[in-house]
């Protein structure tokens, strides 16, 4: 019966008509064009975010010297003449490079008016000239010609960021600062130079004195310790998951709780670093070692699932072709799996790792949040990290830490950009087909 | 389980012809019965084919016995397996060293994504055999000329194996294979992936091999199975039907489904 009504239907041929062709057409075009405008907004939001970090930081890379007709009193620098090292150390060089500035406008004589004169300078003018005299004793007695460093306000208004338009009484560069510095312009005794102080002192309460490099350095004193921890315990627990551990209920419970951890804010292990590790077991604070801890806790879901998933991507095929030839199952993961895993592992790492460098929430909470001058020399020292002092600047009131902040950013992108690059490298390099 | 195997060897005075006496193997995943209380001897220095439709549980059958089955998550073997009259599920008895004995070839060539030369050297170096650099060298040019190999690829040993073709690639895992030297090989439908004129060479190839191995093969092939094997044994839906001389078998088979499915009536 059905054979014989099946036969009587009248054959549906497939619509071919051009209506319908172009309806697909327009629907396809259209994909495309919402595609197009995605990319092109993620784009756009990238460009301006750089264009509007990069044009406010580019200036913290240069700063502006003032150039010191220096004399080097030996009277002054070494009444012994024993050119001793502790004499050299305490001269008054304060007292010298002020002179030596006044010297300059010898029609300057009110008080006030000296000391806002002085104020043009930076107050590191004094190591200035002590390093000159440390590294070469040879200068005491002759007189030199010294670039100092200018102090923040006038190199804010050099790079324009202070402007003769604004009435005298809002602006920190009065009237009488600007005669002066147009005559320094005019002598030639300002000049902007590479600020490689920027990329080689620790954080002050000055801006041209404020550097990058103790962030710096305890940012990856605090990695160190992140991946020393996190990269073998999760890489090791992610082999037992997906190798070796039963597939039951108490597998799938942890690994929804690994999945689950791998979300929870970051400032909840700050909390948990700041209750278990300080005030339990003592550890002291704003250390690069409680940070690597904690950060290193914040990371390991992150590096136990890439592993996972690279393990997982691993076909078993090699695995039954190692196990068929007599190899243990450790012998098949040690020798098979675990090289085939690498890249994906080791890419999961370094994006959890650029993940732990710009975390900045979980250490807030365990003190490196803290005002540090010095560099940290070791785990256990002082430190603060690139993403803090990011936000420790972008709280100053000083107009030249604006540009420092962006400068910082810049800095911190730069590191994020490398080391995905070198995820990326990582995964090219070593990817093997089977 | 090992009181059963020495009855069983006690039941079977023909042990010296037998490599392999399985009895009442049965195999589940979870609640799911795959093979039914199959009964069947591998003849020493013989090709047996297992033969069947997709699904009847001739390669699952013949990953019990080299315990591949263990590996799968929710699998449970029972009844007795003995290898020259070694029960094989004995608890005591160490799997990986069970495996060195029997060895195995899988269906989709899968060398290791090393060179050509580690990919057979592998083996040997796990167990022990060929400490020096030059018994190494000598196990590889063995295996490889044994699997009809090693003039093709001699000059090439450094290569990645995966960049062979697809038969030379289930050559080197044959050479792979028999570089530890084994008692049993394994070969889940070793060329089920390959052109005619790769099947024809590995079809000699097991031929050869039948001299110094005894030789269990699976395949989707009818003449293939009438080709490489000297016994023959049918499975359908987890029962061994029936199970003999391969000639036999192919022009007089005993049971009604065996002729059915030689004949293409049904699978």
């Amino acid at each position: 019966m059905t054979e014989t009504s099946a036969s009587a239907a009248p054959i549906q041929r497939p619509d071919l008509s051009g209506a319908r062709l172009k309806r697909r057409y327009a629907a396809e075009a259209r994909f495309r064009l919402y595609g197009l405008i995605a990319v092109f907004a993620a784009i756009g939001t990238l460009v301006l975010l750089l264009t509007s970090i990069i044009s406010n930081g580019y200036t913290a890379f240069a700063q502006h010297h003032i150039a010191l007709e220096v004399t080097f009193d030996e009277a002054e620098i070494d009444p012994t003449g024993e050119r001793e090292y502790n004499v050299l150390r305490r001269a008054n060089y304060q007292g010298i490079a002020r002179a030596s500035l006044r010297g300059s406008f010898p029609d300057v004589t009110e008080r006030r008016a000296k000391r806002a004169l002085v104020g043009l300078m930076s107050g590191s003018a004094d190591q200035t000239l002590r390093d000159i005299v440390l590294a070469n004793p040879d200068v005491i007695g002759t007189t030199q010609t010294v670039w100092v460093k200018a102090s923040d306000d006038l190199d804010s208004f050099m790079k324009g960021h202070i402007s003769r338009d604004v009435p005298e009484s809002d602006r920190r560069i009065k009237d009488r600062d600007i005669g002066w510095i147009d005559q320094l312009i005019a002598d030639e005794r300002i000049e902007s130079q590479f600020n490689t102080t920027f990329f080689t002192a620790g954080d002050s309460r000055e801006p041209e004195q404020a550097g990058i490099w103790g962030a710096t350095v305890g940012s990856f004193l605090m990695l160190f310790v992140t991946l020393v921890l996190s990269f073998p315990i999760g890489v090791l627990s992610a082999i037992y998951l997906e190798e070796f551990a039963p597939k039951n209920r108490w597998t799938d419970l942890i690994e929804v709780n690994i999945n689950n951890l791998a979300a929870v804010p970051s400032i909840v292990f700050g909390l948990l670093g700041l209750a278990v590790f300080l005030n339990f077991f003592g550890l002291p604070r704003s250390a690069p070692l409680v940070g690597g801890m904690v950060l290193a806790l914040m990371t390991l879901p992150t590096i136990i699932i890439a592993a996972r998933a690279a393990l997982k991507a691993v076909p078993p095929s090699i695995r039954e072709a190692a196990l068929g030839v007599g190899a243990s199952k450790l012998q098949a993961v040690t020798h098979h799996v675990l090289p085939l895993a690498m890249p994906g592992i080791l890419t999961g790492t370094i994006l959890g790792a650029a993940q732990a460098l710009g975390e900045t929430a979980p250490l807030l909470m365990i003190g490196m949040v803290a005002f540090i001058v010095d560099i940290p020399g070791g785990f256990t020292d002082s430190a603060t990290a690139l993403p803090v002092q990011i936000y420790l600047w972008a709280d100053s009131p000083e107009r030249a830490f604006v540009e420092k902040t962006s400068a910082a950013i810049m800095v911190l992108l730069a590191f994020l950009v490398v080391m995905n690059a070198v995820a990326v490298l990582l995964r090219k390099r070593f990817e093997r087909r089977w | 389980m090992a009181m059963a195997a020495e009855n069983l060897v006690d039941e079977n005075p023909n042990i010296a012809e037998h490599k392999i006496i399985a009895r009442d193997v049965s195999v589940y995943y979870g609640e799911a019965q795959a093979l039914k209380s199959v009964a069947l001897d591998i003849g020493r220095n013989q090709v047996t084919s297992l033969i069947g439709p997709s699904g009847c549980g001739k390669s699952t059958f013949l990953r019990c016995l080299n315990r591949m089955n263990d590996v799968i998550d929710g699998c449970r073997v029972v009844g007795d397996i003995t290898l020259d009259g070694e029960d094989i599920y004995d608890p005591k008895l160490d799997v990986v060293q069970l495996r060195a004995r029997v060895g195995m070839v899988f269906q989709k060539p899968n060398p290791f994504p090393k060179s050509i030369y580690d990919n057979i050297a592998y083996g040997p170096r796990i167990h022990g055999l060929g400490e020096a650099k030059a018994d190494t060298d000598e196990i590889v040019e063995r295996s490889l000329t044994r699997a009809g190999l090693w003039k093709e690829v001699k000059d090439r040993l450094d290569k990645p194996g995966t960049g062979l073709s697809g038969g030379q690639q289930q050559r080197l895992c044959i050479a792979r294979a028999i570089a530890v030297n084994p008692e049993v090989i394994l070969m889940d439908e070793p060329c089920s992936a390959l052109d005619p004129i790769a099947t024809a060479r590995i079809e000699e190839l097991i031929d050869e091999l039948r001299e110094n191995f005894t030789i269990v093969i699976v395949t989707h092939s009818m003449q293939q199975a009438a080709r490489v094997s000297q016994r023959t044994a049918f499975f359908h839906l987890g029962d061994l039907v029936e199970c003999g001389d391969t000639q036999q078998l192919f022009t007089n088979p005993n049971d009604e489904r065996t002729q059915g499915y030689i004949t293409g009536r049904f699978g």
